[in-house]
């Protein structure tokens, strides 16, 4: 053993070191089981904790190692997955009453390429119910907490797979992506958070909340972690049809070239107001600091970006809503017993969704009922083509953009009340580029008010990944 | 009452009441889009431009069923068991 274990923080690190026999997987695990038993408590970022299986996986593969088999590139890397991706026999619950204890009778197509990777799985994280939120506050299983100030929520809704990366209960951590809700945890703890280009990683698996805007992405600590993980899970899946059919480039190898001169780097001259000025401080700092790297800084227009937070809370409910429609007591989750089978339906849909669940089914219903559907969802649905029509034309001169992640650093739980509106405000910045199925990531870059974390948002067009990570990794870079 | 109904959600009268309000509230801030001339945009319903995803017709492995109806909240003769659906007068 030539690498003392508490330096191996990254899982580029971790997989390197039990790949060659340097370290065991198990002792890897048992450091991060240690740690959560020391933490969990307070953070909350679990719904479940994997003990004996994480155990179990990690002598499976120091065995493989001492075979001299490959183990793959995450060998021996614990991950905590959103618990939203399903888990052969293991509970998978969307954090909802409706499917408690709910065990899959298969994995998510991301969670066989983890493992067939070597990842080890140490937990399923928590979330809004159904990935609706922006705060993990909607979770029927109790608030997730910021590990940066355990007052404060850790955004959402992949609020406890970003808050496992922040207090070190994993290296990694898969989320899902609707409106933001991968780089907006990311940003509030601290960490890096990529919502790919729609279609980049397979959905197989992935309860699904809005299909024409879900996306699965991974929370690391660096930029090259986040890039390991996405060349895991990246590529072509036939049981995704909407997965895009092609092979994707390695981001690892991407990161090779360091280099950003000559980059277009957009600001966008008409964005939408709101960002609490600690955030726009650190988004000018970040301009300047790719501008110093030798990026060229463009002015660009994306004049639709006001209109994005209604196109989205149109269409995301409305699509939620036919995709609900599946939990009605009959294959699966609960059921409340009733005469006859409607009024068994509506009885368990009541008891089982919570109220931001129903807020959002009953939005979506009356988005798309008859007399309703042009002025609502289909006025929406031309909304969405103006956005993205604007970024095509912005990204004809930009290579990336830049914004803010959150218009503000965590917010105290509770704070936002009753307030639906107020919530979804919180997704300004990020939802435009799930209407136009564009990547995106949220990169820690230093902190604002109070000492909490903040996260500059790098956007580019569709398949853009080489050149968002790029820029990325130069503003990690000026952070060391 | 007419959306709950819909939506196949027993909702109380206090939830009526609530989820009534916020509607309203969304709506009234939804109109923003109103100042939009939408009149020749084409609507988009997915980000990627695929259409006709086909596989070969060969003969895959499935989900197991009696794993499928361990999971499920009442089953019977290998088949989900649902209270009466017909000669019910709805």
């Amino acid at each position: 053993m030539n690498t003392p274990l508490s330096s191996l923080t990254t899982a580029t690190s971790i997989a390197q070191a039990v790949r060659s026999g340097d370290v065991c997987a198990a002792d890897v695990v048992d450091r991060y089981l240690a740690q959560i038993v020391i933490r969990e408590s307070d953070v909350h970022a679990f719904n479940l904790v994997l003990t004996e299986e994480a155990r179990q996986t990690a002598a499976a593969i120091d065995a493989e190692v001492a075979a001299g088999r490959d183990v793959g590139p995450l060998a021996g890397v614990p991950i905590a997955l959103k618990d939203n991706m399903c888990t052969r026999g293991i509970p998978t619950t969307c954090s909802s009453k409706i499917l408690n204890n709910w065990k899959p009778p298969y994995d998510a197509t991301v969670v066989d390429r983890l493992s067939a990777a070597g990842a080890i799985l140490i937990g399923k994280t928590n979330l809004d119910e159904f990935a609706m939120g922006s705060s993990t506050e909607n979770s029927a299983f109790g608030v997730t907490h910021n590990p940066h100030a355990l007052d404060r929520v850790a955004g959402g809704s992949s609020g406890g797979s970003a808050a496992a990366v922040a207090a070190g209960f994993a290296p990694i951590a898969l989320g899902s992506d609707t409106g933001g809700s991968i780089r907006q945890p990311a940003a509030l703890c601290g960490v890096v958070g990529v919502k790919p280009t729609y279609g980049y990683v397979s959905r197989y698996g992935l309860i699904a909340f809005a299909s024409s805007l879900d996306q699965i992405g991974p929370f690391a600590t660096t930029i090259e972690d986040a890039a390991l993980v996405l060349d895991v899970i990246g590529g072509h899946d036939p049981q995704d049809s909407t997965s895009i059919p092609q092979a994707h480039p390695s981001l690892r190898q991407v990161l090779r070239t360091q280099d950003v001169t000559g980059m277009r780097v957009g600001r966008i001259t008409d964005l939408p107001e709101g960002a609490d000025p600690d955030v726009t401080e650190r988004l000018e700092v970040a301009f300047d600091t790719l501008r110093a790297a030798g990026a060229v800084l463009v002015d660009v227009q994306v004049p639709a970006f006001a209109y994005a937070l209604t196109a989205y809370y149109l269409i995301a409910p409305a699509e939620a809503s036919s995709n609900l429609a599946r939990f009605d007591g009959v294959r699966y989750g609960l059921r409340v017993p009733a005469a006859d089978t409607n009024a068994m339906y509506s009885a368990t849909r009541a008891a089982g969704f919570g109220p931001e669940v129903k807020r959002r089914i009953m939005l979506g219903t009356y988005a798309l009922s008859a007399g309703y559907y042009d002025a609502y969802y289909g006025r929406a649905l031309k909304v969405r083509r103006l956005i993205a029509d604007d970024f095509d034309r912005a990204y004809r001169d930009a290579d990336v953009l830049l914004t803010p992640t959150s218009p503000t650093v965590a917010f105290p739980i509770g704070s936002k009340g009753d307030n639906p509106l107020a919530m979804y405000l919180c997704d300004l910045y990020t939802i435009p580029t799930n209407l136009a199925g564009h990547p995106g990531m949220s990169v820690p870059f230093g902190t604002g008010a109070d000492g909490l974390p903040v996260g500059v948002q790098v956007l580019a067009g569709t398949l853009g990944e080489a050149a968002m990570f790029r820029a990325a990794a130069a503003l990690e870079r000026s952070m060391q | 009452m007419k959306v709950a109904k819909l939506a196949r959600l027993d909702l109380d009268p206090d939830e009526i009441d609530r989820t009534t309000s916020q509607l309203a509230g969304m709506l009234e801030h939804f109109a923003d889009m109103d100042a939009l001339d939408l009149t020749d945009v084409v609507p988009m319903t997915q980000p990627y431009p695929l259409r006709n995803v086909f596989r070969e017709d060969v003969v895959v492995e499935g989900l197991l069923r009696d794993e499928v109806l361990a999971e499920a909240p009442a089953a019977e003769d290998h088949r989900f068991r649902v209270p009466p659906i017909l000669g019910l007068d709805l």
